[in-house]
């Protein structure tokens, strides 16, 4: 018979889950709830005015050509992002596991970025390849290059997505590499012992074995290049050139705090909101499948 | 019973009197406080902090109390969040783009007219420049707000990039087009600069600062000021042949773009490019980091084009009146006096010699010419006037645009893109008046 711990005491849950349930109801469904509401209406900046419209503002939302370009550029912006942030990671966890003198060092500085802001990040960037005064950008110009991301538009969406991912590379980073350092060292010498190569030893045991931090990170990474990558186009390229960077998110930003439509701003948060939920769900029903915990 | 009823209303008025005079003692030693948000930084913040002070010190009845409240953009949105949640400030700092959005805000805002109106403090509204007072009136002539910074935009010019090319920057013309581009290629031919010509705040000086300078409207009704209907008018031949013209600058290497908002400033103050056309506000930073000879010249026009060069238009800022609950007499009675004391020939003139912004109303540009201030600071009467140039027309008074922030954006993309070689001339201006005339019908709609 198994032996089961019983709490006689029907409040404790409740009472112990209570901040927690506090601060998601504070801060996300009630804001959450403002936002689909805010999405009916149409109104002036002020508040003076209101009209109740239904869905018109997803109507008017769907149906901009503009914004299905912002959801172009995001879809490539998303999984370059998440591409770029994740290989370089896995990578360098791969190569600072092998490490053995000095191994804490090395981990030290690849997890440094990590605790620069987003802002200060791309401003950093912005000094080695802005093309009057970045270091790389002046070179590229000297060398015949037409570089310049204020004026084209592929040059900044590259250097967006390098920065964006640059920044994240540091927590792949760490996560990999506890990651790798719970893999038994008995399994990888079993192969060993076996016969199989580094490469094959990697790719048939080492990988399936890390396979739910790279999906817990695929989940993560996602959410990163959608929301928190805002602060990088804000400081390098605001959107442009033309609509070159306008992410959803971007897009978002500029309706809401500059343009002030409220209601289509709310409306565009509201698709953003679902589309997330459902990404998630996508990733935990069809890729989850494939992990091995 | 009578004699009873007037003793007792006789003490009761004695002592509602001695309860008056009480409160009026607490009125006068605890100055009433006036809240103001202001949005200028480094040396153009302390210089508005100066003035507040002067304010301050000229009289103990009111106390304003300035708060640096962020850029433009973000003192905008945070003034409206404030008032959506009853803590507007009394005065709000707005930049000129703003002004149809609160011009419209009605109920949120105390327009400037009937503040004196109601106070009783005289204000004249015939001392400021008939550029400066009409961006801020209603068509009717009647003042929304306090005008305070105004700049226009100018062609700042280095005249050291012009002489490495071999060119006279004394004798030089700048006055068209023809010769700006002239001039900017055998700058960059000569290596005098990497970069000929560029810009800053892209809209505003290309579009906005253009349409009036050339007498071509910018947008219908007289580019808004008489109505919430009004369209876009850029896709104009002259507008089309401008952008094809920079376009083509930019192809043989005489013009470098510098980016939206005012990322060209840096472009001139670092000596990149030789001429330059953005705020005349940017004296400041000019004069305490340029290393180079540079002169302010004025915007220039396409030869041949009829009444034009005429005036420029303003930018900058003016001081907005925001309701709030709880506002009292006193209250109101104080932003009046304080922005009587801004007005004032002493306070606009130092305002204006501190910062180069504008000297906004009568008196001052003439008071300094006579003093000779002037030609010691050779440059600095040209925004004045540039201003003052002509007689203005509809299409050169001035703008009031809903959304106007967006329809900069949206001008700005659409002009990047056929910069980038993806579009013509032609569809950027149809792309950009199709989608700023969405915009105006939202800014419409909502505020009907």
């Amino acid at each position: 018979m198994r032996r089961r711990t019983l709490f006689r005491n029907k409040l404790l849950p409740f009472l112990l889950l209570a901040p927690q349930l506090a601060i998601t109801i504070a801060f996300f469904f009630w804001p959450a709830g403002q936002a689909i509401y805010q999405s009916l209406l149409i109104e002036d900046p002020f508040g003076l005015r209101t009209e109740f419209v239904w869905l018109e503002n997803f109507q008017i939302v769907l149906s901009n050509p503009l914004y299905l370009e912002a959801v172009r550029v995001t879809v490539i912006f998303s999984t370059a992002v998440t591409l770029l942030a994740m290989a370089p990671a896995l990578l360098l966890a791969v190569m600072a596991d092998q490490v053995i003198r000095g191994a804490t060092g090395y981990r030290t500085l690849i997890v440094w970025p990590y605790a620069i802001a987003p802002a200060v990040a791309a401003v950093l960037w912005l000094f080695i390849f802005h093309p009057n005064i970045g270091t790389i950008g002046q070179g590229l110009r000297a060398m015949g290059f037409a570089w310049d991301y204020r004026l084209h538009g592929d040059q900044a969406l590259v250097l967006t997505i390098f920065v964006s991912a640059w920044k994240q590379v540091s927590y792949n980073f760490l996560f990999f590499l506890a990651g790798l350092q719970s893999i038994p060292k008995t399994i990888i010498e079993a192969a060993a012992i076996d016969g199989a190569s580094p490469m094959r030893r990697f790719w048939q045991v080492i990988f399936p074995l890390l396979s739910p931090t790279t999906f817990f990170l695929l989940v993560v990474n996602i959410i990163y290049s959608f929301f928190d990558t805002f602060g990088v186009i804000h400081a390098i390229t605001q959107g442009g050139p033309g609509r070159a960077t306008t992410t959803l998110m971007y897009r978002l930003y500029r309706d809401g705090w500059v343009n002030l439509d409220l209601g289509g701003s709310s409306a565009q948060s509201v698709i953003l909101m679902a589309a997330v939920i459902g990404l998630t769900v996508i990733q935990f029903r069809y890729i989850e499948r494939r992990v091995h915990y | 019973m009578p004699r009873f009823t007037s003793s007792f209303a006789r003490a009761l008025r004695t002592s509602l009197l001695a309860s008056l005079l009480a409160l009026f003692a607490i009125a006068h030693a605890q100055p009433t406080e006036i809240q103001m948000w202001y949005a200028l930084t480094g040396a153009l913040g302390e210089h508005t902090l100066e003035q507040v002070e002067d304010f301050n010190a000229s009289q103990d009845q009111y106390r304003v109390v300035a708060d640096f409240s962020g850029t433009y953009d973000e003192t905008m949105v945070a003034a409206i969040a404030a008032f959506r949640a009853g803590t507007a400030p009394h005065i709000v700092q707005m930049f000129e783009v703003g002004t149809a959005t609160m011009m419209y805000a009605e109920g949120a805002i105390k327009p400037v007219h009937e503040l004196f109106a109601e106070t009783g403090v005289p204000f004249d509204p015939d001392v400021f420049l008939p550029a400066v007072r009409g961006y801020y009136s209603l068509p009717d002539g009647r003042m929304m707000s306090m005008p305070f910074n105004s700049s226009t935009a100018v062609m700042w010019v280095n005249d050291d990039a012009l002489e490495a090319a071999g060119i006279d920057p004394a004798t030089v013309s700048l006055e068209t087009w023809e010769e700006v581009r002239e001039v900017a290629r055998q700058v960059v031919d000569e290596g005098g600069a990497d970069c000929g010509f560029s810009m800053a705040w892209p809209t505003w000086t290309q579009f906005e600062q253009f349409s009036a300078v050339h007498d071509i409207p910018l947008a219908s009704l007289s580019n808004g000021l008489e109505g919430l209907g009004a369209e876009m008018l850029i896709d104009s031949d002259l507008h089309v042949q401008h952008v094809q013209n920079l376009i083509d600058m930019s192809a043989e290497g005489s013009f470098m773009y510098g980016g939206r908002g005012n990322a060209g400033d840096t472009l001139f103050v670092s000596g990149e490019c030789a001429i330059v056309q953005g705020s005349s506000a940017l004296i400041a930073r000019v004069n305490r980091e340029a290393e180079f000879d540079w002169t302010m010249h004025m915007l220039p026009y396409y030869e041949g084009t009829p009444n034009a060069p005429l005036n420029s238009i303003i930018g900058g800022a003016s001081f907005w009146i925001m309701q709030g609950p709880d506002r009292s007499d006193e209250e109101w009675q104080g932003v009046a006096e304080f922005f009587a004391f801004l007005t004032t020939v002493e306070q606009a003139q130092k305002w204006h010699v501190d910062t180069g912004y504008l000297p906004i109303r009568f008196g001052i540009y003439e008071e300094l010419e006579v003093e000779g201030f002037y030609d010691e600071n050779p440059g600095l009467d040209i925004p004045y006037l540039q201003l003052t140039r002509g007689e203005a027309t509809d299409n050169s008074r001035g703008l009031r645009l809903g959304n106007m922030p967006q329809i900069r954006a949206i001008i700005e993309e659409e002009f990047e893109i056929a910069l980038e070689g993806q579009q013509s001339a032609e569809q950027a201006m149809n792309n950009a008046v199709e989608r700023s005339n969405v915009v105006l019908r939202a800014f419409e709609r909502a505020n009907r």
